[in-house]
């Protein structure tokens, strides 16, 4: 099957991070807490070298040295975390987007994720920029007048501003208008921004796994140490500095003005802004059709609300005079059409009204439940073999279509959080030996949390739970991208071997059975 | 028999190994930032290079001369808008011409800005040069009425490398090299 390069390529990136950290701490799956991780990091060292810092052209040059040379121990150690845990950010951030990008996670209901994320790349930098200019060494003027010649390219200020930066011209006011951007302003600004970015998700995490936060955050102290964060020589505006130790993570717009100009590197600059805010749109992506409720099947028990991955799902007072207390509404706007709601809800029981069409309290206009449970049906009749097994796959996972044969029929869903767990007891029932669950890859599903609700709802510690008296030997999870056939082929293989046995002692038990009732 | 072994002996280092692949992706990504962080250092400016600046903010003169109104003229303002003189506010652009060695470095026809092209230009031209003894002429003209370069300035130059040479302008004692 045809998968486009840029996706193969994150796919392998990917596995042989989950070979490295494995999936509970590969840091493909952790990059927004990571970030959040390294700002904390930000935070704390520049909260402690603010006590120490003075916001002034002729003290802070100093001060930044007590910094690093007298108390290089403690305030040299936070200087060089501020600043390597900002180079850092910018990694995990780029990383970030290209996975969102490589994995096709940007587009329909994530455009509001994708376009709120680009603004924070702008403040980002800038605020790494306004950051090098408080050490006010040769790179600070460097970034000053850089910054101006930007400014002053722009029709915005009448006055120049690179003249500022004229021998003798400097003042404490510039100074200290940085010394506040740096410190409050864009900061608070970030914060904003953050909120904003995952105002749509629901159970947002902020904080990485521990075992990954350790060693990233070891790793930083260890380049500390091994490479303190030093500055040039002091500015000094009579004269240009000729060689620059620049950090490329941040700066790497100056050089880039200084080779062509201000007015192309804006230029440049505003182009790879638009063109990534308008790929959410190149070509549009239509999600289906939202989620329904239907109260006549709901009783309020807010397991959809709770599972919903986007915040599209809200409660409140009933309103159609039944004798419960709540109902569920669904914002068409927000709602991405992955189908874990349907799979939430009780009602979702393919046991009842066996001879009807099945009705649920939330269900999706493509593929309502009546219809999983005779797809399920269909594809369980069909087999004919020893150890027939169902699988269950979604449709941004492993296609499991492909492994379609006499003992081996997929049923493919949204998601595979869609599959309400009594479906599974359902197929069993109907005959079929075993039913294996191929979801996206462990921790990465498309849909945030079908996989994890799953897993949850199976081991009983989230509802709706897979009854205790549904054979778990006959039930397997394993989740599986669309280059990973071979590792599912291989589990299928296992697993069918396992079943082949069951059967065996079924069928030996119930001849022992029959030989003694003889 | 003996891959059962293997694979047991397999996964007890399973945890070994993995701590080891961490180790190295951790390396990697402090490798990344130990790099990007410093280098390639950037040079600005070779050894014998230097800067020149030219910055000044100067108004160039009122475009026309005043002209006094004729008492006829005079009768036809409103009381409050009599003034004797009728002066224009427009100014002349500045035009500057600078040399290095006999050969043009810089040269532009600034356009008084404002709503009636009566405010003050200013000017700001930076460009690299090479260190070492030089020739510096500037010519100036701030205003059409006169013929020719109001303010014309000459000086030899002692530029050090990396230095930035500023030239400022001050309408009392025309153009300075600092
Ligand atoms: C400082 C920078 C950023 C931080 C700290 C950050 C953080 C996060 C976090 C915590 C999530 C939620 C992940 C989850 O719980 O599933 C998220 C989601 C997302 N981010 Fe960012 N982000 C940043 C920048 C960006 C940028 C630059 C982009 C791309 C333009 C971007 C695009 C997305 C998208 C598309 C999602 C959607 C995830 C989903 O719906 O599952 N983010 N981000
Ligand atoms: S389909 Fe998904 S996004 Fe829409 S309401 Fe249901 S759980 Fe939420
Ligand atoms: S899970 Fe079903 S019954 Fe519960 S609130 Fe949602 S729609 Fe209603």
């Amino acid at each position: 099957m045809l998968v486009n390069p840029i996706k193969r390529a994150y796919l392998a990136l990917e596995s042989w991070f989950n070979v490295s950290f494995g999936t509970e701490w590969n840091p493909m799956y952790h990059l927004g807490t990571l970030t959040f991780f390294l700002f904390w990091i930000i935070l704390v060292s520049g909260l402690y070298l603010f006590v120490f810092f003075h916001g002034s052209i002729n003290g802070a040059y100093e001060s930044v040295e007590y910094i690093t040379h007298e108390q290089w121990y403690v305030a040299g150690v936070m200087r060089s975390l501020h600043r390597y845990a900002s180079d850092a950010a910018i990694i995990t951030i780029l990383l970030h987007l290209f996975k969102e990008f490589a994995s096709g996670r940007y587009r329909g209901f994530r455009w509001f994720s994708w376009v709120s994320g680009l603004p924070i790349i702008w403040l980002v930098v800038t605020l790494g920029i306004t950051g090098y200019w408080l050490v006010w060494d040769e790179l600070a003027q460097y970034v000053a007048i850089g910054s101006a010649r930007l400014l002053d390219s722009l029709p915005i200020f009448s006055s120049s501003m690179t003249s500022n930066f004229l021998q003798g011209q400097m003042t404490d006011r510039f100074f200290i208008l940085i010394e506040f951007l740096h410190l409050l302003g864009q900061p608070l600004i970030l914060f904003f921004l953050l909120w904003l970015h995952v105002k749509r998700i629901s159970n947002v995490e902020i904080n990485p796994p521990r075992g990954l936060a350790m060693g990233c955050f070891m790793a930083l102290v260890a380049l500390s140490l091994i490479k303190p964060a030093v500055s040039h020589g002091p500015a000094d505006l009579s004269s240009m500095p000729s060689m620059l130790e620049l950090d490329w993570f941040y700066l790497n717009a100056y050089p880039l003005m200084d080779y062509w100009s201000e007015g192309y590197t804006w230029l440049l600059a505003t182009a790879i802004t638009v063109v990534l805010m308008l790929l959410p749109w190149a070509p549009p992506k239509k999600d289906g059709p939202a989620a329904v409720v239907d109260l006549a099947h709901c009783n309020g028990c807010e397991l959809c609300f709770d599972d919903c991955p986007f915040e599209a799902i809200s409660v409140q007072a009933r309103t159609d005079g039944a004798k419960f207390e709540k109902e569920v509404v669904v914002d068409p706007a927000l709602c991405a059409s992955c189908g874990i709601c349907m799979g939430s809800c009780p009602s979702s029981n393919p046991f009842r009204q066996s001879e009807e069409e099945l009705k649920t309290g939330i269900d999706m206009p493509a593929l309502p439940v009546d219809k999983v449970r005779s797809l399920t049906k269909e594809a369980v009749a069909a087999m004919s073999g020893q150890a027939n097994v169902l699988l269950v796959g979604c449709e941004h996972g492993f296609n499991v279509n492909r492994l379609d044969n006499d003992e081996t029929r997929g049923v493919k869903l949204m998601c595979s959080g869609m599959l309400p767990p009594s479906m599974v007891e359902y197929a069993l029932k109907k005959g079929a030996d075993g039913v294996m669950i191929v979801g996206c890859r462990h921790n990465d599903c498309f849909f945030r949390f079908g996989n994890l609700w799953i897993d949850k709802r199976f081991s009983g510690e989230r509802k709706p739970i897979l009854r205790k008296r549904a054979d778990r030997r006959r039930i397997r999870v394993f989740g599986g991208s669309e280059t990973d056939k071979r590792s599912i082929e291989n589990e299928l293989k296992a697993f069918r071997q396992e079943l082949l046995e069951l059967n065996k002692n079924v069928i030996d038990n119930v001849a022992s059975e029959d030989s003694s009732d003889a | 028999m003996l891959r059962a072994k293997i694979r047991q002996m397999l996964s007890l280092n399973n945890k070994v190994i993995r701590y080891i692949l961490q180790a190295i992706n951790y390396s990697l990504f402090m490798a990344l930032i130990w790099y990007f962080s410093t280098s390639p250092v950037y040079r600005q400016l070779a050894d014998d290079e230097a800067i020149l600046t030219i910055s000044f903010a100067h108004a160039g003169e009122i475009k026309e001369p005043c002209v006094k109104r004729t008492q006829k003229e005079l009768m036809a303002l409103p009381p409050n808008m009599r003034a004797p003189m009728n002066c224009s506010r427009e100014r002349s652009p500045i035009v500057i011409e600078m040399m290095f060695d006999g050969e043009p470095l810089y040269s532009e026809t600034a356009e008084a800005p404002g709503l009636y092209n009566d405010s003050g230009v200013d000017i700001y031209h930076s460009v690299k040069v090479s260190a070492g003894k030089h020739h510096l002429a500037i010519r100036m003209d701030d205003s059409v009425l006169k013929e020719g370069f109001t303010h014309v300035f000459e000086q030899d130059v002692d530029i050090k490398p990396a230095q930035i040479l500023l030239v400022g302008f001050n309408p009392s004692k025309g153009f300075i090299v600092r």
